[in-house]
């Protein structure tokens, strides 16, 4: 019983990040008809705000170790520290928090660029055209992390106060022993806070109104004289901060690399296709699903049924899915078809 | 574009019978010192200069280790050319060495990138041999890419100093005789670790491994187990994981009410530093369980990882081969020229590339030629000292470098950003010997 | 295109591939890139490139799992290696034939989709084969090390013939060693027949039908005209062609690795096709060759080395050079491709073959554009 409570709640943090990763992609499929292969690289350049905000707050005063004399090995203390002393230590202690707000205005910047330098002349364009400039694109970005940062992973804690563990088995009746980090906790809460945002933001301001009538018919909501260009560049922006911030918080559990956005990057693909094409719930839903799906079958009870199982899983289901439901969960007919 | 020389490329020329043999057949035919009539793949011949190829990873996950890697390639290069303040050429005994390149012959090199995929260090490796025409080729960060590669230069008769790779095949089932590694692999891992856990944490704890699910992860849960089982331990359950699983939770959850009260990480890389990560967040190190302290293990470290993973590896056992806090004479003048010249030190990754160098260059020395059979004979059974880790001995039988493996800890209050690891014991070279025939496999033969 | 050539002109263009081709070792020569195993990989990712044209360049159906055909073909072949004897032969003809079998599977089942729904479905099915084996499927594919020969193996033919020597045996063509230039040579005549076959699949009725269907399934489907025998045909002679390349990597060199089935090769091929030209006969050629002188050339420069290229230059300059170079070269190679890819899609619409010949329009006929004529393009759109 605890081993399946817990599961679940690993399945849904994990399926919160498959989530959040996929929904940016879905709108910007959905509305722009844009096959992005940048979307992995965008999620990882959130993560290294974080990384970047971590580096200036943390800027110090370098005591040489005497002991060592043929290179600089010293101790650092951090300026912020020496100066506000526990105040200061707070902030760096709560970095990952702080660089959302440093982050939304970042990759809101970096969407409307892309969008506004690149990707719009290439909305008549072909699929095969977008999918290698935007591949490309996701490469020259890596590479300048690369050059800034290394390629080996840089820790990033989170919070002191929410480092360690909940005990949330004494909340739910299966006492003490059962555990769960508070930072994933916290992670769930968020994706389900951006979630219900981007649903609100499409389904009850005007803005969104639009937005989702140039998904179902673009040439329409362009004849009604209205300005669609410039919600596109919206939607995209909008989709870029999305990614950024399932970046930002997905620091402190995995220490982020320049490389980590071509791992999701074909995961997010899945997640999309098996939701169905141009639905928004159907990410969502099906990032959900297959992160919980992923955490059953890591268990080494399934795992002595069928071997190998947690490798292929997300791969099997969505053939299944994709043979069952010919335009995944909620997919509308006609879109990214031919 | 770089420099050729002509004659390099006879035997693979006329091997192939193309276009240029008629061409290449002119070249005359080179003896070297008169001793051998022999040719060989890639003999220098008359030329001033030899080719060293340095193969290792430059994009992709590893490639801060290969970077490391190829540093100190640079750094072995100068001081056999007698430039730089000469490193562990100074302190290695027996030597044979002079400081003026190898034979006489300055030393030259071609760097590629193994982009850690067997066959992209393949092609890039083939690339050293057939136009660069490299004498030894050296690098690798990962046991796969050490296996393909050492695979090849047996088929092309050109030798292969292993990098970093810890896998017991290496030198086990896929050893060839013209592939030699001075790494230490992961049945020593298990035999250096395993008093040291004894000690440490008692004879009676009930084990949980997860197991990064390709054969490096299956050979270290093996040692691991057999040494931690053979004190009294119970492994309570042992998982594989997928590599590049990214997020572990799945698999750390079932820890928590297992029982157990060790967890092994028989991980590396970024696997190591995102499940080790995950593990602490688990709470796992502050459980008590069976009234002991929950403790996790990690068979092999090394420096740049344990930077990965910042304070959760802080108070963690582990192995590693080299440490740059070592204090005998050959590892402190290692670590003094390659800080001098790169403003760091090195990592074990660096050291092991740097020693191969050395002693592949020395076996030249010995044999008096480049000829690949007699240079592996003076390989074969080599007994050296004043490179780190005390004496040590490439064994004829399997090319297996024996000497003392480091037991290190995660630094609680480093000194300083690098002074990340803690010698906890250098457990001797006895202890971590073992039969070649438990691993079977075979050499093969001097000359291809 | 539209319009059948004549088989005079068909042959022409074979005839000028040929020797192309079998030149590749003096005209590549100045560039650095003549050495046999990067010759060998242009003719065998030629040929895999050539073959994913045909299913995506005709059909407009994208395939992103291509690599599994590649990956069963190395391993059937290593395993007749291993099993039966070292003439590639029988290896490449098992590694093409199983390869297509597996395709027949695939297909089958991906075809009932369009769309990035068949893209997904054949990346699902490939990213599972990877990663069976990568871990479970070990005993067959030997993991993450990789499928070697070893002096055990049983070589039931050969060793009716001949003696086991004391080292590992090379592949052959009975007798003939098939490393080097001589692999070479092997690869370039099964690409220059790979390629004649792909010429006749574009200019046949069946390449007409093909290309019906990318212009329009619907109304294809509307006709009567059942598409799916069709696409499933393509489909599997794409996944031979793959099959086909992997056994011949497997020929030149008796290794075969797990990741040669990882989802980042089958984006290769795809990223090679577009860059290219997707839809020409020459095009997917283009770019794969591109593609592995970068990955195998631009890695290798080290500053050693640019020093040397830029010796010429007076000292600072030189310094200042070698140091902006450097960037994108060595273990900036990676950067270099990324601008190339978006350098040429952005410029080139449709890659280099398809930009070529639009400036080549561009310089020579400017009056047909000015009447709207609108040239063939092979491209896809939804």
């Amino acid at each position: 019983m605890d081993a399946i409570f817990l599961q679940i709640l690993n399945g849904l943090d994990k399926g919160g990040a498959y989530a959040l990763i996929a929904l940016g992609l879905t709108l910007v499929f959905g509305t722009l008809g844009v096959v992005n292969f940048a979307h992995g690289a965008l999620f990882m350049m959130g993560a290294f705000c974080v990384v970047t905000l971590q580096k200036v707050l943390t800027i110090a005063k370098r005591v040489k170790d005497p002991s060592v004399t043929f290179f600089d090995a010293y101790k650092e203390q951090p300026y912020l520290e020496i100066w506000f002393g526990d105040t200061g230590r707070a902030i760096i202690d709560y970095v990952v928090p702080i660089s959302i707000l440093l982050a939304i205005p970042i990759m809101l910047i970096v969407g409307v660029a892309m969008e506004r330098g690149l990707i719009r002349y290439f909305y008549k364009r072909a699929h095969a055209d977008q999918i290698l400039v935007t591949f490309g694109l996701a490469i020259v970005l890596q590479e300048i992390i690369k050059s800034f940062f290394g390629a080996n992973p840089i820790p990033v804690s989170a919070p002191h106060v929410v480092a360690g563990s909940a005990a949330i088995g004494s909340l739910v009746g299966l006492g003490d022993a059962v555990v769960y980090p508070w930072w994933r906790l916290i992670y769930l809460l968020f994706s389900g806070v951006v979630i219900f945002g981007v649903f609100a933001f499409l389904q009850y301001t005007t803005y969104g109104m639009v937005v989702r009538a140039g998904m179902a018919d673009r040439e329409t909501v362009g004849l009604l004289g209205i300005n669609i260009q410039r919600r596109f560049t919206i939607v995209f922006g909008l989709a870029t901060v999305v990614a950024g911030l399932a970046g930002v918080m997905y620091t402190p559990v995995l220490p982020p690399d320049y490389h980590m956005g071509m791992e999701f990057l074909v995961l997010s693909f899945v997640v999309v296709v098996v939701g169905g094409m141009g639905s928004l719930g159907g990410a969502v839903t099906a990032g959900f699903l297959l992160g919980v799906l992923q955490s059953f079958s890591s268990m080494t009870e399934v795992k002595a049924i069928i071997p190998g199982i947690d490798q292929i899983i997300i791969y099997l289901v969505a053939v299944v899915i994709l043979l069952v439901r010919p335009r995944g969960l909620m997919g509308r007919k006609g879109v990214m078809e031919s | 574009m770089t420099k050729r020389i002509i004659p390099v490329t006879r035997r693979g020329v006329l091997k192939g019978g193309s276009a240029l043999a008629g061409a290449a057949a002119l070249a005359p035919t080179i003896f070297v010192r008169g001793a051998w009539a022999e040719d060989f793949r890639n003999n220098p011949g008359s030329a001033g200069s030899v080719k060293l190829g340095f193969n290792v990873p430059q994009t992709g996950p590893y490639a801060d280790e290969g970077a490391d890697e190829l540093r100190a390639y640079l750094l072995a290069v100068k001081h056999l050319n007698g430039e730089g303040d000469g490193g562990m050429l100074n302190t290695m005994t027996p030597k044979s060495l002079k400081g003026n390149g190898i034979l006489g012959k300055k030393v030259e090199y071609v760097t590629g990138d193994t982009q850690t995929k067997s066959d992209a260090a393949r092609a890039s490796a083939k690339r050293m041999i057939e136009k660069d025409g490299v004498l030894m080729v050296t690098g690798g960060s990962s046991s796969g890419v050490a296996i393909a590669v050492q695979g090849l230069c047996q088929e092309m008769g050109i030798i292969f100093m292993a990098g970093l790779t810890h896998s017991n095949d290496t030198t086990g089932k896929d050893k060839r005789r013209y592939g030699f590694r001075h790494f230490f692999n992961a049945y020593m891992s298990g035999a250096a670790l395993g008093p040291v856990l004894e000690k440490e944490y008692g004879k009676e704890r009930r084990a949980y491994h997860l197991t990064a699910d390709y054969t490096w992860g299956w050979t270290q849960e093996e040692s691991m187990r057999k040494f931690t089982e053979g004190f009294g331990w119970e492994t309570v359950a042992a998982v594989k994981t997928p590599v590049g699983a990214g997020d572990f939770s799945q698999y750390i959850t079932p820890v928590l009410n297992s029982g157990a009260d060790v967890l092994v990480l028989n991980h590396y890389g970024k696997d190591m530093i995102n499940s080790l990560t995950q593990a602490v967040q688990f709470g796992l190190r502050d459980k008590q369980v069976n009234g002991k302290q929950f403790e996790i293990v990690v068979p092999l470290f090394s420096r740049l990882m344990a930077q990965g993973a910042g304070d959760a590896i802080k108070g963690i056992l582990g192995s590693t081969n080299w440490n740059w806090s070592l204090q005998d004479e050959g590892s402190k003048a290692f670590v003094k020229s390659f800080g001098q010249e790169y403003g760091a030190p090195p990592s074990m990754a660096a050291h092991t590339c740097y020693v191969q160098t050395l002693l592949y260059a020395n076996a030249c020395e010995m044999a008096g030629t480049f000829y690949p059979p007699e240079v592996i004979k003076a390989l074969e059974g080599f007994k050296f000292d004043g490179m780190g880790n005390g004496p040590t001995e490439y064994r004829a039988a399997d090319h297996q470098c024996f000497k003392d493996v480091l037991v290190v800890r995660g630094n609680e209050n480093p000194s300083s950003q690098f002074d990340l690891l803690k010698v906890v014991q250098q457990t001797p070279r006895s202890q971590v010997e073992y039969d070649p025939a438990i691993f079977g496999g075979e050499l093969g033969p001097y000359k291809v | 295109m539209s319009v059948s050539p004549s088989p005079k002109k068909e042959l022409a263009t074979i005839a000028i591939f040929t020797v192309a081709v079998l030149a590749m070792p003096i005209w590549l020569a100045p560039i650095g890139a003549a050495y046999p195993d990067l010759l060998q990989k242009f003719a065998i990712f030629g040929i895999f490139a050539i073959g994913f044209n045909i299913l995506f360049g005709l059909t407009g159906y994208l395939s992103f799992g291509h690599a599994a055909f590649l990956g069963v073909g190395s391993y059937t072949a290593v395993w007749s290696f291993k099993l039966l004897t070292m003439n590639v032969l029988p290896a490449v003809i098992f590694g093409t034939v199983l390869a297509g079998l597996f395709a027949v599977l695939i297909g089958y089942v991906s075809l009932r989709r369009s769309g990035i729904y068949f893209s997904i479905l054949t990346l699902a099915f490939a990213q599972m084969s990877y990663n069976l084996a990568y871990s479970v499927l070990t005993p067959i594919t030997n993991g993450e090390t990789g499928l070697q020969l070893t002096q055990q193996d049983p070589r039931i033919i050969d060793s009716m013939f001949v003696e086991a020597g004391a080292g590992l045996p090379s592949t052959t063509l009975f007798g003939l060693k098939m490393s080097g230039y001589p692999g070479f040579y092997f690869c370039a005549v099964v690409l220059i027949i790979g390629f004649w076959i792909s010429l006749k699949i574009f200019n046949s009725p069946f390449g007409m039908k093909l290309k019906a269907i990318k212009s329009n399934q619907t109304r294809m489907g509307y006709t009567g005209f059942n598409t799916r025998p069709y696409l499933l045909v393509a489909f599997v002679i794409s996944g031979m062609y793959a099959g086909l390349a992997g056994s011949l990597m497997a020929a030149t060199d008796p290794l075969a690795g797990a990741e040669r089935m990882q989802w980042t090769a089958s984006g290769e091929v795809v990223l090679m096709t577009i860059l290219g030209g997707v839809g020409t006969l020459i095009g997917p050629l283009l770019g794969a060759g591109v593609i592995k002188y970068f990955e195998n050339i631009f890695s290798s420069y080290n500053e050693n080395v640019l020093h040397q290229i830029f010796a010429a230059l007076p000292d600072p300059l030189e310094d200042a050079v070698v140091a902006v170079t450097s960037l994108f070269v060595g273990e900036g190679w990676h950067l270099t491709l990324g601008t190339l890819f978006m350098v040429i899609v952005i410029f080139l619409p449709g890659g280099i073959v398809e930009g070529a010949r639009r400036l080549k329009s561009l310089v020579l006929r400017p009056t047909v554009r000015k009447y709207g004529f609108k040239t063939d393009q092979p491209t896809t759109r939804s």
